[in-house]
């Protein structure tokens, strides 16, 4: 029997573009022509300001690590306990959760305010997940 | 809303909690009614307001055999029952019924009758969490919390206090699911669950439930308990998805109900007998207290740590042992608005002496919503 797979996104008419670019080899983010604010997740909107004038641009793929778990029990299918459940801080301003790569899963290799980069992790001809590993000095 | 107008006149638990494998999940929302009824001295058929969340009014109004004039079923996770009772509060004031009755209940441990919780794949959690490893509420709860050790300079042995200070009020609860006495250093030895928390900073997975009956103050008077006043309340909502919230710092939902409930009642921090903070995770009474403006949040792991909040302490906090040590299905909340409602009566296990002020302040997902009802026995 195969082993269970981790969940897998599906997109919707409004993420797609987010799915598109990491399968491109891009972290997509929005902006809002209106009003300057980057936001995440995607919608074809602000949530600051409600412009529906917004645009999708390529973010630098840097971030860093804001707060995490590590955890052991009870495992989700296709993870091997213990994994960091991470919550990483783009440059730009959003935050969105991720897993943490080349990393120890461990307290002391983990440390709150790390450097990170974007790294991609293809799970199938459709969906790619965007994935932190620490950045190279 | 105005100040006192409406009363809790009927409160009660479960016969049986902890492990009831001989009750399905609707039987037990039954099993509360009916002695929430009994305590208020109620026939069925006086309830014209009925109130619940993850299983539906419907479904819970046809069991009990009920035909309401005014339903809520808001669901928003463990601290729905907190907006029911204001939501309720506000449609007595209004006019819209006259009697309601809130029920809670849940087979969280014997999963008898329980509908499954999933994420759809195309929901937003479905996209941007579930991928990642995410995997109930063990794996997500506790995520903001080393940001906020790290800003306010919290430690670990501080959180630790949490789950010993609240096993030591547990122990004088005898209903209460874990009783003997626990160190920090049992705390921080207890298996590890989901890293910086360990088994005993996590709540308990138990079976039961629990129903409040509310009425007017003025009919208030004519029950056979003690009323206990609806003095002030406040609710809110933020994220569905804990990566997004606003901040790991505080959160915006607790943020926005406890000083609206706080306003409406029109009372200073000074003026709280007795406090209850929903605590599913042993971090949610650290930024409780400082969300709700008890102290700034620097000050709230020393405030748990040096005994404050434990028998004999000036705050005394989840005077039943909380999630942590006194039950939890999965939706505490009505637990806390049960031992609040008990502390204003005045017949707690470990009554708090002259309590006449009771906050109750529940979080509902993962700090995705809030609410907060202030109780008072003096009218």
């Amino acid at each position: 029997m195969a082993e269970p797979a981790r969940a897998k996104p599906k997109p919707t008419p409004e993420t797609q573009h987010f799915w598109d670019g990491t399968q491109a080899g891009e972290l997509r983010l929005q902006r809002c022509d209106a009003c300057a604010n980057v936001y995440f997740p995607p919608r074809p909107f602000c949530p600051s300001c409600a412009s529906r004038e917004v645009s999708v641009f390529k973010a630098s793929g840097k971030g860093r690590l804001y707060s995490y778990v590590i955890n052991h029990r009870p495992a989700a299918p296709g993870f091997t306990p213990p994994y960091a459940i991470a919550v990483v801080e783009l440059d730009e301003g959003p935050r969105m959760m991720s897993n943490i790569i080349d990393c120890p899963q461990t307290p002391e290799a983990l440390e709150l305010d790390m450097k990170l980069e974007v790294a991609f992790e293809k799970l199938d001809d459709k969906i790619t997940l965007p994935m932190f590993r620490p950045a190279k000095a | 809303m105005r100040r006192n107008q409406v009363a809790v006149v009927g409160a009660a638990e479960t016969t049986e909690l902890g492990v009831i494998p001989n009750m399905s999940q609707i039987q037990l929302h039954a099993d509360a009614a009916l002695n929430a009824i009994a305590d208020a001295g109620l026939k069925l058929s006086d309830i014209d307001g009925i109130a619940t969340a993850v299983e539906t009014p419907q479904q819970i109004a046809h069991y009990l055999g009920i035909t309401p004039t005014w339903v809520d079923g808001t669901s928003v996770g463990g601290c729905s029952f907190m907006l029911h009772v204001r939501h309720a509060a506000a449609a007595i004031e209004a006019g819209l019924c006259k009697t309601v009755l809130i029920t809670h209940a849940e087979s969280g441990k014997s999963m008898i009758g329980k509908l499954p919780r999933s994420i759809p794949a195309d929901s937003l959690q479905g996209q941007f969490e579930a991928p990642f490893g995410i995997y109930g509420p063990p794996s997500m709860f506790p995520i903001p919390v080393l940001r906020y050790m790290k800003t306010y300079g919290i430690t670990h042995e501080q959180i630790a206090m949490v789950a010993v200070v609240q096993r030591e009020w547990a122990a004088k609860n005898p209903r209460a699911t874990m009783k003997d006495p626990i160190t920090v250093a049992d705390v921080l030895n207890s298996r590890m669950i989901a890293y910086p928390f360990r088994l005993l900073q996590c709540c308990l997975v138990t079976d039961g439930g629990g129903a409040l009956i509310l009425t007017s103050a003025d009919r208030a008077k004519d029950f056979p308990r003690k009323p206990v006043y609806i003095l002030g309340t406040g609710e809110s909502v933020e994220t569905p998805m804990v990566s997004q919230m606003e901040t790991f710092n505080s959160s915006r939902a607790f943020k926005v109900a406890g000083p609206t409930a706080f306003k409406e009642a029109g009372i200073t921090h000074k003026d709280v007998d007795h406090l209850m903070i929903y605590d599913a995770f042993a971090h949610l009474p650290l930024y409780g207290l400082g969300d709700l403006g008890f102290m700034p949040h620097e000050e709230t792991g020393k405030f748990i740590a040096d005994g404050n909040t434990r028998p004999g302490g000036k705050l005394p906090l989840n005077t039943n042992g909380g999630g942590l040590s006194y039950m939890h299905s999965g939706m505490y909340g009505m637990y806390a608005l049960q031992e609040s409602v008990r502390q204003m009566r005045g017949i707690a296990p470990a009554q708090v002496r002259d309590a006449k002020i009771s906050v109750c302040h529940g979080v509902g997902g993962m700090f995705a919503a809030s609410g907060t009802i202030i109780f008072t026995n003096e009218k």
